[in-house]
Protein backbone atom coordinates (compact mmCIF):
# COMPACT_ATOMS: atom_id res chain seq x y z
CA UNK A 1 0.00 0.00 0.00
CA UNK A 2 2.62 2.48 1.04
CA UNK A 3 4.70 1.73 -2.83
CA UNK A 4 1.48 2.22 -4.08
CA UNK A 5 1.24 6.04 -2.54
CA UNK A 6 4.85 6.81 -2.89
CA UNK A 7 4.74 5.82 -6.95
CA UNK A 8 1.58 7.31 -7.26
CA UNK A 9 2.60 10.51 -5.84
CA UNK A 10 6.00 10.49 -7.70
CA UNK A 11 3.39 9.54 -11.14
CA UNK A 12 1.10 12.53 -10.26
CA UNK A 13 3.99 15.09 -9.69
CA UNK A 14 5.78 14.07 -12.75
CA UNK A 15 2.43 15.03 -14.84
CA UNK A 16 3.01 18.83 -13.34
CA UNK A 17 6.64 18.65 -14.98
CA UNK A 18 6.21 21.17 -18.60
CA UNK A 19 8.62 21.55 -21.34
CA UNK A 20 9.42 25.07 -21.82
CA UNK A 21 8.45 25.80 -25.56
CA UNK A 22 10.36 27.10 -27.83
CA UNK A 23 8.41 30.58 -27.86
CA UNK A 24 8.64 30.44 -24.16
CA UNK A 25 12.67 30.89 -24.02
CA UNK A 26 12.43 34.78 -23.61
CA UNK A 27 13.59 34.56 -20.12
CA UNK A 28 16.65 31.63 -20.40
CA UNK A 29 18.09 33.83 -23.34
CA UNK A 30 18.52 36.64 -21.13
CA UNK A 31 22.34 37.18 -19.86
CA UNK A 32 21.73 36.57 -16.31
CA UNK A 33 19.96 33.17 -16.73
CA UNK A 34 23.58 32.16 -18.61
CA UNK A 35 25.84 29.72 -17.10
CA UNK A 36 28.43 32.12 -17.99
CA UNK A 37 29.11 35.83 -17.91
CA UNK A 38 31.96 35.57 -20.15
CA UNK A 39 31.16 33.93 -23.44
CA UNK A 40 34.05 34.94 -25.08
CA UNK A 41 36.75 33.81 -22.37
CA UNK A 42 35.19 30.86 -22.03
CA UNK A 43 35.44 30.51 -25.54
CA UNK A 44 39.33 31.56 -25.68
CA UNK A 45 39.87 28.81 -22.65
CA UNK A 46 38.40 26.33 -24.47
CA UNK A 47 40.13 26.91 -27.52
CA UNK A 48 43.62 26.79 -25.04
CA UNK A 49 42.02 23.39 -22.97
CA UNK A 50 41.71 21.45 -26.01
CA UNK A 51 45.20 22.22 -27.92
CA UNK A 52 46.75 21.46 -25.00
CA UNK A 53 45.10 18.09 -24.16
CA UNK A 54 44.42 17.19 -27.90
CA UNK A 55 40.68 16.82 -27.58
CA UNK A 56 37.44 19.16 -27.96
CA UNK A 57 34.32 18.66 -26.78
CA UNK A 58 32.36 17.85 -23.35
CA UNK A 59 32.89 20.87 -21.96
CA UNK A 60 29.52 21.98 -21.37
CA UNK A 61 25.41 20.79 -21.80
CA UNK A 62 22.63 21.67 -24.12
CA UNK A 63 20.97 25.00 -22.95
CA UNK A 64 17.64 27.01 -23.64
CA UNK A 65 18.88 27.32 -27.11
CA UNK A 66 15.77 28.92 -29.63
CA UNK A 67 15.68 25.37 -31.16
CA UNK A 68 17.28 26.70 -34.67
CA UNK A 69 19.66 25.76 -36.52
CA UNK B 1 2.77 -9.64 -5.47
CA UNK B 2 0.60 -9.13 -8.36
CA UNK B 3 -2.01 -7.03 -6.73
CA UNK B 4 0.66 -4.34 -5.69
CA UNK B 5 1.39 -4.61 -9.25
CA UNK B 6 -1.76 -3.83 -10.91
CA UNK B 7 -2.36 -1.00 -8.59
CA UNK B 8 0.60 0.50 -9.89
CA UNK B 9 -0.18 -0.10 -13.47
CA UNK B 10 -3.62 1.73 -12.91
CA UNK B 11 -1.86 4.53 -11.49
CA UNK B 12 0.22 4.76 -14.09
CA UNK B 13 -2.58 4.22 -17.24
CA UNK B 14 -4.21 7.00 -15.15
CA UNK B 15 -1.10 9.88 -15.02
CA UNK B 16 -0.87 8.98 -18.61
CA UNK B 17 -4.66 9.96 -19.10
CA UNK B 18 -3.88 12.81 -16.96
CA UNK B 19 -0.60 14.22 -18.86
CA UNK B 20 -1.80 16.63 -21.56
CA UNK B 21 -1.98 15.67 -24.96
CA UNK B 22 0.84 16.38 -27.50
CA UNK B 23 -0.42 18.59 -30.50
CA UNK B 24 0.57 18.34 -33.94
CA UNK B 25 2.86 20.26 -35.22
CA UNK B 26 1.19 22.44 -38.16
CA UNK B 27 3.30 21.37 -41.57
CA UNK B 28 3.28 21.08 -44.89
CA UNK B 29 -0.11 20.18 -46.46
CA UNK B 30 -2.33 21.80 -43.36
CA UNK B 31 -4.80 23.99 -43.34
CA UNK B 32 -2.96 27.33 -41.50
CA UNK B 33 -4.84 27.54 -38.28
CA UNK B 34 -6.81 31.24 -38.53
CA UNK B 35 -5.82 34.10 -36.14
CA UNK B 36 -6.59 37.39 -34.53
CA UNK B 37 -3.79 39.56 -32.96
CA UNK B 38 -3.09 42.78 -32.37
CA UNK B 39 -0.61 45.06 -34.12
CA UNK B 40 2.61 45.64 -32.02
CA UNK B 41 2.81 48.94 -32.64
CA UNK B 42 -1.31 49.89 -32.77
CA UNK B 43 -2.56 47.39 -30.44
CA UNK B 44 -6.09 48.71 -30.94
CA UNK B 45 -6.16 47.72 -34.16
CA UNK B 46 -6.66 43.57 -35.06
CA UNK B 47 -5.43 41.61 -37.87
CA UNK B 48 -6.20 38.50 -39.06
CA UNK B 49 -4.74 35.66 -41.21
CA UNK B 50 -7.99 35.80 -43.38
CA UNK B 51 -7.97 39.48 -43.66
CA UNK B 52 -5.18 39.08 -46.33
CA UNK B 53 -6.12 38.41 -50.26
CA UNK B 54 -2.85 37.51 -50.87
CA UNK B 55 -1.90 34.98 -53.37
CA UNK B 56 1.13 34.35 -51.23
CA UNK B 57 1.64 34.87 -47.39
CA UNK B 58 4.65 34.14 -45.38
CA UNK B 59 3.56 33.77 -41.54
CA UNK B 60 6.63 34.37 -39.61
CA UNK B 61 7.19 33.62 -36.08
CA UNK B 62 10.22 35.75 -34.11
CA UNK B 63 11.38 37.16 -30.92
CA UNK B 64 13.89 39.76 -30.34
CA UNK B 65 15.81 37.82 -27.98
CA UNK B 66 16.15 35.07 -30.83
CA UNK B 67 19.67 35.45 -32.58
CA UNK B 68 18.49 34.18 -35.82
CA UNK B 69 15.66 36.60 -36.39
CA UNK B 70 18.46 39.78 -36.75
CA UNK B 71 19.15 38.16 -40.03
CA UNK B 72 16.01 36.83 -41.05
CA UNK B 73 13.87 39.87 -40.20
CA UNK B 74 16.25 42.38 -43.04
CA UNK B 75 16.18 39.34 -45.33
CA UNK B 76 12.53 39.45 -45.40
CA UNK B 77 11.90 42.92 -45.35
CA UNK B 78 14.39 43.12 -48.83
CA UNK B 79 12.39 39.93 -50.52
CA UNK B 80 8.91 41.86 -49.75
CA UNK B 81 10.53 44.76 -51.32
CA UNK B 82 11.75 43.10 -54.21
CA UNK B 83 8.26 40.93 -54.77
CA UNK B 84 6.11 43.69 -54.33
CA UNK B 85 2.91 43.58 -51.49
CA UNK B 86 0.15 43.14 -54.18
CA UNK B 87 0.31 39.46 -54.37
CA UNK B 88 3.06 38.11 -51.85
CA UNK B 89 2.39 39.78 -48.19
CA UNK B 90 4.25 39.10 -44.74
CA UNK B 91 2.94 38.63 -41.66
CA UNK B 92 5.14 38.79 -38.77
CA UNK B 93 4.21 37.03 -35.39
CA UNK B 94 6.55 38.38 -32.61
CA UNK B 95 6.34 35.71 -29.44
CA UNK B 96 8.51 38.47 -27.00
CA UNK B 97 6.71 38.33 -23.62
CA UNK B 98 6.96 42.28 -23.27
CA UNK B 99 6.27 43.76 -26.60
CA UNK B 100 8.49 46.85 -25.53
CA UNK B 101 11.22 44.79 -26.49
CA UNK B 102 10.16 43.94 -30.03
CA UNK B 103 9.40 47.87 -30.74
CA UNK B 104 13.12 48.18 -29.49
CA UNK B 105 14.29 46.01 -31.95
CA UNK B 106 12.19 46.92 -34.38
CA UNK B 107 13.18 50.46 -34.22
CA UNK B 108 16.61 49.25 -36.34
CA UNK B 109 14.99 47.68 -39.11
CA UNK B 110 10.94 49.49 -39.75
CA UNK B 111 9.55 46.83 -41.75
CA UNK B 112 6.33 47.64 -43.99
CA UNK B 113 4.51 44.95 -43.30
CA UNK B 114 2.31 43.95 -40.41
CA UNK B 115 4.05 43.22 -37.13
CA UNK B 116 1.76 41.55 -34.58
CA UNK B 117 1.67 40.38 -31.26
CA UNK B 118 1.37 37.01 -29.67
CA UNK B 119 3.15 37.92 -26.17
CA UNK B 120 0.81 34.72 -24.46
CA UNK B 121 2.10 32.67 -27.65
CA UNK B 122 -1.23 31.31 -28.01
CA UNK B 123 -0.87 31.41 -31.61
CA UNK B 124 2.59 30.03 -31.50
CA UNK B 125 0.69 26.95 -29.55
CA UNK B 126 -1.75 26.84 -31.97
CA UNK B 127 1.08 26.92 -34.59
CA UNK B 128 2.61 23.98 -32.51
CA UNK B 129 6.29 25.65 -33.57
CA UNK B 130 9.28 23.33 -33.63
CA UNK B 131 11.93 26.10 -32.84
CA UNK B 132 12.49 30.10 -32.98
CA UNK B 133 12.16 31.31 -36.11
CA UNK B 134 9.83 29.26 -37.56
CA UNK B 135 7.93 30.56 -40.87
CA UNK B 136 5.25 29.39 -43.04
CA UNK B 137 4.39 30.01 -46.76
CA UNK B 138 0.66 29.89 -47.15
CA UNK B 139 -1.49 29.65 -50.52
CA UNK B 140 -3.99 31.42 -51.47
CA UNK B 141 -6.40 29.06 -50.04
CA UNK B 142 -4.98 28.80 -46.87
CA UNK B 143 -3.02 25.92 -47.40
CA UNK B 144 0.82 26.14 -46.01
CA UNK B 145 3.11 24.92 -48.56
CA UNK B 146 6.67 25.45 -47.23
CA UNK B 147 7.64 25.73 -43.37
CA UNK B 148 11.11 26.86 -42.54
CA UNK B 149 13.01 26.05 -39.04
CA UNK B 150 15.55 28.38 -38.16
CA UNK B 151 17.20 31.20 -40.26
CA UNK B 152 21.00 31.47 -41.92
CA UNK B 153 22.14 33.75 -44.54
CA UNK B 154 21.98 31.73 -47.49
CA UNK B 155 18.15 30.38 -46.29
CA UNK B 156 16.65 33.57 -48.16
CA UNK B 157 17.21 31.61 -51.15
CA UNK B 158 15.19 28.84 -50.58
CA UNK B 159 12.42 31.43 -49.40
CA UNK B 160 12.39 33.12 -52.63
CA UNK B 161 11.84 30.18 -54.60
CA UNK B 162 9.46 28.50 -53.16
CA UNK B 163 7.67 31.96 -52.95
CA UNK B 164 8.60 32.49 -56.86
CA UNK B 165 7.06 29.49 -57.57
CA UNK B 166 3.91 29.68 -55.60
CA UNK B 167 3.36 33.27 -57.34
CA UNK B 168 4.11 31.64 -60.96
CA UNK B 169 1.70 29.22 -60.65
CA UNK B 170 -1.43 31.03 -58.80
CA UNK B 171 -0.11 33.59 -62.07
CA UNK B 172 -0.88 30.00 -64.66
CA UNK B 173 -4.76 29.89 -62.57
CA UNK B 174 -5.75 32.76 -63.57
Amino acid sequence: MKIEFVVGLAILLLTSCESVQPWERGTLARPEMQLSRDQLGDALYDQVYYSKEASSGGAGAAGAGCGCN
Amino acid sequence: MIKPMLGIFNLAITALILLPPVASAVSVGNEAPAFTLPLLDEPEKMVSLASSNAKVRYLDFWASWCAPCRLSLPAIIKLQNELGSDQFEVIAVNVDENPKDALRFLKRYAPKHNVLTDPKGKVAAQYELPGMPTSFIIDGNGKVVYRHLGFKEKDIDIIRQHVVTLLEASADEN
